[in-house]
Parts: C-alpha cells; structure tokens; sequence
C-alpha cells in the first residue's frame, strides 16, 4: 500500500500543478496578512478560503487527477493488487498531497503570524475539509466513467455544499420561524462539512455574542469539548462513508 | 489448471457472454479465436478480475477467483491496447512493476526486452511511443516475471514482422516450459503452428472446443486457417454447439 502511494505522490509532484496551488495559497496568505492590520480581521478573510478555495480545488483537482490515471490504475489491476487497496492509496497520496499544499500554504502562514486557537482550529478545519472533499471526488469519479460528467459532478457538488445548502437552510429557518429551531439546526448543519467547520471557527473567534440566541446555543453545544468531539466525529464520517461507497462501487466496476 | 464455469456478462443490453463454460489445462496452447466483438476480450477481462461477471464462478488452480487477487501473481497478461501512465518511462513501468510485485532484478525474464530492443529507449516516456513500441513493452510485461500463465490479447497485431517473430519464438519457448497460453487472434496464419487446441466464440457462445489435430481430420484441411472456414461454412447458421 505504501509503495502505491508513493508512486501516485511522485506523479503528482511531477505534474507540478501542486507547487502552483502553494504557491498561490501562500501569496493569499501572505497578501492578506500584510494588508491587515489586525491579525483578527485576516483571519476572517482567510476563513472564507479555506470554506470555498480549498474543498472548491480539493475536488476539482481529485476528480482530474482520478480520470487521468485510469491506465495507472488498469495497469495496476492486471498486477496482483487489490482493488480496495488500490483505490484507497490513491486516495491517501492525492489527500496527503494537497494537506501539504496547504500546510504550506496556509497553516503555517496563519499560525506563525497570529497563532491564537482560532489559528490553529482553522488550519485542523482546513486539513479536516481537505480529505472530506477528496474523498468525494472518489466517490464521484467511480460513479461515473465519463470525465465530463465527473467533473460536472464535481462541481456540483461544490456548489450544494458552499451555496445551495446554505440557502435550503435559510428557507427553513423563515418558513419555520416560530418553532424553536436552534436543535434542529444543528443537526441540520451536521449534514454540509462546511457548514460546520464554518460555525466551528466561527465560535472560537467569540463573536457567536452576534448570533442572538442561536449563536448562544451553539456556543453552548460546540464550545465544549464533546462539542469539538461530536465535530471530530461527524467530519470522520463525512470522510468514511464517500469512502466506504466508493470503495465497494470501485469493487464491482469493469475495467 | 483454469475453469470457468457458465459465465455470463452484459453491459447494458448488450449479452456478450452466454453462459460461457471451458476449461484450459496446464502445457496446452489454445487459441481463442472468433470475429471482431464476439467476447473474446471480455472473456480474458474476467479471467483476470478486470471485468466482473453477472453469474457463474472462475477456478484458478480449483480457487474460486471471485475474491482474490494473489493468483495474479502467476499470469503475465498482453492486452490488446496497452494503456500506460503517460509521464512515466519505460524502464519506471518496469522497476514499478517490479517493487509491487516483491521481485528482485535477476528473478526476471527480460529476454524480450532485448530482443525487441527496448532496452536502448529505456528512458523513453510512454506518451511518446508509437502503437507498435507500446506493443513491444506489453508484451515483454507479459513475460517478466515467468508466469506460469500467459494471456495474449491479439499479440502480434501491430507488430512488425522482425518483432513478430520474436515474440513467436519467445512463445514457443515457454510453451516447451509447460506453460499454459491463451491466445485471441482473428488473424491465425500467424500462430498455426504454434497453437494445440481451438476455442471458437461467436456471440458470447463456444461453437467449439477441440484439439487440433481433431480438427484436422474432422475438416479434412491441413491449415488451420482454412480448417476453421471449412467448420464456420459447415456450421451455417452458426448455433449448433459440439
């Protein structure tokens, strides 16, 4: 297995489209920090990077990358290799690939410049998305055979997490506004990634005082540590279950 | 030594495997032979795990293949269109193949590799190679490892008749070590010689399974070529099995 992901890892550094993505991750890191005054106020500004460049470029970047090694992975099928195995090192080399990129990139920047625990929940966030989205790139890419459709996929799929959902959520929110919703919502929000990274940074940089009774909720709920440990767990099964699917899809698929 | 046992497979609408059973045995060199989309290829596919059969089961040496992996270890398999990493050289596809399978340098056989002369563009990426070079590197991926089990999808197809030849002597040569060889072609003048048994596939069914001398004295036709139109001319139209 490590072997597979070392050779998926030297192939996509010699692609050096991932040089390119810490490249750009750090001028936008660096850029933002310069600009700003306070340290607080770039945080901000990094956090909605991280929410819609990095699952935006995680799953782009998977989707291609698992069409273009369809003769890697059909060379390799013909070798006494197993398919779960196969598949599941290619996912750790392309995820551990693009989390270097963004340690690079963004997570040491944020925690050698402002290094306050919202810094260091944003880079675990950062990481935590990362994998989430590049295993549904997976999953995706060995629904589908046609490259087009997958990256449609893809895309897709980016914008229910980081605009559709939001606005289903809205509706509900009015539509239902004179019930008590703030349980529901957080079951709610359990069910998009972003979501929940978003509200998970958001409580730490203590301005949750500005969500009225809501914020007061999720503070209360997400501020302790079986918050952090309810996050830690639904974000895993956010990774295993586009996982779990892909693989056994992958396992009956014809090459 | 390989046994498969009424295997079907569709894609789609499409029936491309009938209820397909027959068995291969150890030493024997069969070709699999039968127009263009007969299901030849798929047939080898699921041999070889990359295409999953609908129903029925594939013995490798009496072990169900349906959820190992290990028995590939023992086949050298040449497909048709060899796809390869693009950005990876020839000599990489090699050590790759290598490392993955635990085997040092010297436990390989790469008597092909210097016949068809791959060794001087080593490293040469694969996106760079012609239709016929890929070929060449198929087929010496095939052979490297001494597999007790070749499977050749339309070997020479491609190749030009110095390479042809070579790879038909390295045939022969395995096929005096006891090795099982599965061919398809649907060009057979180029292996007559070479083969001992026939396996007919038209539309996902076997016309027939026979040795070839058997066919010879049942067709009265000394090469095999015109032996096998004499049987489809006789079988007309083509649904009878013997």
């Amino acid at each position: 297995m490590i072997k597979i992901i070392r050779y998926v890892m030297a192939d996509i550094l010699r692609s050096r489209i991932i040089f390119v993505y810490t490249i750009f991750l750090l001028a936008i890191s660096l850029s933002i920090f310069n600009l700003e005054d306070n340290p607080s106020k770039g945080l901000l500004s990094m956090l909605n990077i991280i929410l819609i460049i990095v699952p935006l470029v995680s799953l782009i970047f998977s989707t291609i990358y698992m069409y273009n090694s369809a003769e890697f992975i059909e060379l390799l099928l013909s070798q006494p290799v197993r398919r779960a195995q196969l598949l599941l090192s290619i996912y750790a080399g392309v995820c551990f690939s693009l989390l270097v990129a963004f340690t690079i990139g963004i997570a040491l920047p944020i925690i050698i410049m402002v290094g306050t625990t919202t810094a260091y929940m944003m880079t675990a966030a950062g990481l935590v998305l990362t994998a989430v989205f590049v295993a549904m790139a997976v999953l995706g890419s060995v629904v589908t055979r046609d490259k087009a459709k997958g990256i449609g996929i893809a895309i897709m799929l980016w914008l229910y997490f980081s605009l559709f959902y939001d606005s289903f959520l809205l509706l509900i929110m009015f539509q239902f506004s004179d019930y008590p919703l703030e349980k529901p919502m957080i079951a709610l929000c359990s069910l998009n990634p972003v979501d929940l990274a978003r509200i998970f940074i958001l409580l730490s940089m203590d301005i949750s005082a500005l969500m009225g009774y809501t914020g007061a909720l999720f503070s209360e709920f997400f501020g302790t540590s079986k918050g952090t440990f309810y996050v830690a767990g639904v974000m895993s099964l956010w990774i295993f279950f586009p996982l779990f699917f892909a693989v056994r899809r992958f396992k009956r698929k014809d090459l | 030594m390989i046994t498969a046992e009424n295997i079907s497979k569709s894609f789609g609408k499409l029936k491309v495997l009938n209820s397909i059973s027959v068995s291969c045995d150890k030493g024997e060199t069969i070709s699999l032979i039968g127009p263009n989309s007969s299901g030849k290829t798929t047939l080898i596919k699921c041999l070889l795990g990359m295409v999953i059969p609908d129903s029925g089961k594939i013995l490798f040496d009496n072990e169900n293949i349906s959820r190992s992996w290990q028995y590939r270890d023992r086949i050298g398999y040449m497909p048709q269109i060899g796809r390869y990493p693009e950005n990876m050289t020839i000599g990489e596809v090699f050590d790759m193949l290598l490392d993955l399978r635990k085997k040092k340098e010297n436990e390989t056989d790469r008597e092909l590799v210097h016949s068809f002369g791959l060794d001087a563009i080593l490293n040469k990426r694969m996106r760079t190679l012609s239709g016929g070079t890929r070929q060449k590197v198929s087929a010496s991926i095939a052979f490297l490892f001494h597999p007790q089990v070749l499977i050749l999808d339309e070997p020479t197809a491609g190749l030009d008749p110095v390479a042809s030849e070579a790879l038909k002597e390295k045939i022969r040569k395995e096929k005096e070590k006891g090795r099982l060889i599965l061919i398809t072609s649907h060009i057979l003048s180029d292996l007559d010689d070479l083969v001992t048994r026939v396996i007919y596939i038209q539309e996902g069914n076997v016309l027939f399974h026979k040795s070839i001398s058997q066919l010879r004295s049942d067709t009265g036709e000394e090469k095999l070529s015109r032996a096998i139109a004499a049987v489809m001319k006789n079988n007309q139209p083509l649904n009878s099995v013997s």
